[in-house]
């Protein structure tokens, strides 16, 4: 005999499965447009793409009130150090999408100066291939987050 | 004034074999590379030369920059080389001034008494070859992080780097 019963008209779930469901419709994005990629985001931001139909239109330039790190671009040797600064800034639970080539592993660029790849140096949930990537794979990166976060990944924070 | 390049690249010949023969003992030697008018300068006769060459005109300088030879390109020659470009906007014409710099005591005077654009042109070419500009008055790394310990311009850096971009602390998701 469920509580169900009891309270008709009532949805009932579980505090964790509507934290969820919060969660991956109301995704900030903290854009960290580095370079050429940043372009598609900002494409996939605007109105023909239009990010807002899966909750994730309001951009946050600051890291303390976003929850999806989107990194678009080349990290140089210089620009990690602030990467990262901005990926611990960000309050959990968060969640990292390394989009294009540069971001994934370098790209073209195997030089000195460029970072091979962001998940060297911070955690990435998602990847998207492509130089640039088109706008709908940067939605279909944040679908895929929201898959996750619907699975509970990959925070359940350990007591 | 013509604006054909023929007649540019004659006017600054003219230019620089009179500019040059005013310092006879630099032995200055005029040349052509590229279409470009060049003067081979001793390096401590640089900066005399480039205000005689202001004096004339050439009241723009494009580029304050280098090139590593490493001794391959003209036996002989030291490894080094800094190269000053400067424009004369009411001529028409373009000279390159160049310096051979040793390996051993890379240093040159600056030209930032001449002209203020060599201060940034003279900090990367600092940056990316080593080459220290003596009278600059704020010579650091313009491009390169500022504890980067290297001069990644030089033909003996690889271009992989020496580990610089692996030297990052990680951060993993149980220690965000
Ligand atoms: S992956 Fe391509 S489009 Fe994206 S930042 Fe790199 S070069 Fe630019």
């Amino acid at each position: 005999m469920g509580l169900e019963s009891k309270l008709p008209g009532f949805m009932m779930s579980t505090v964790e499965r509507m934290l969820r469901w919060a969660r991956k419709n109301s995704m900030w994005p903290m854009p960290f447009g580095t370079a050429c990629c940043a372009i598609e985001m900002m494409s996939a931001l605007s109105s023909r793409y239009d990010l807002a139909r899966f909750g994730a239109e309001v951009i946050r330039f600051s890291p303390r009130q976003s929850d999806v790190l989107i990194v678009s671009g080349r990290i140089s040797i210089k620009m990690m150090p602030v990467l990262q600064k901005i990926y611990l800034q960000m309050p959990e639970p968060k969640w990292v999408i390394s989009m294009g080539a540069c971001a994934s592993c370098g790209g073209v660029f195997d030089t000195y100066t460029l970072i091979q790849g962001v998940d060297r140096f911070i955690p990435v949930d998602v990847y998207i291939p492509g130089c640039p990537p088109r706008p709908e794979n940067l939605v279909d990166a944040l679908i895929e987050i929201q898959k996750k976060i619907d699975e509970g990944k990959p925070i359940e924070t350990p007591a | 004034m013509s604006r054909e390049p023929d007649a540019a690249r004659a006017r600054a010949r003219e230019i620089a074999l009179r500019v040059g023969n005013r310092f006879v003992e630099a032995a200055v030697l005029v040349g052509e590379a590229g279409g470009t008018t060049t003067m081979t300068v001793p390096r401590d006769h640089a900066i005399p030369i480039l205000e005689a060459l202001r004096v004339a005109g050439f009241d723009y300088l494009v580029d304050v920059t280098a090139h590593d030879t490493l001794k391959l390109e003209e036996p002989g020659e030291e490894r080094f080389c800094v190269h000053w470009i400067v424009h004369a906007y009411g001529l028409d014409a373009r000279i390159h001034v160049r310096a051979w710099v040793p390996e051993d005591d890379p240093r040159v005077e600056t030209a930032s008494v001449l002209w203020k654009a060599a201060l940034w042109g003279e900090r990367e070419c600092y940056d990316m070859y080593g080459i220290e500009f003596d009278g600059h008055p704020d010579l650091r790394r313009i491009l390169m992080p500022e504890d980067f310990g290297a001069f990644p311009l030089r033909k003996d850096y690889p271009l992989k780097g020496r580990g610089e971009r692996d030297n990052f602390p990680v951060i993993t998701r149980d220690k965000a």
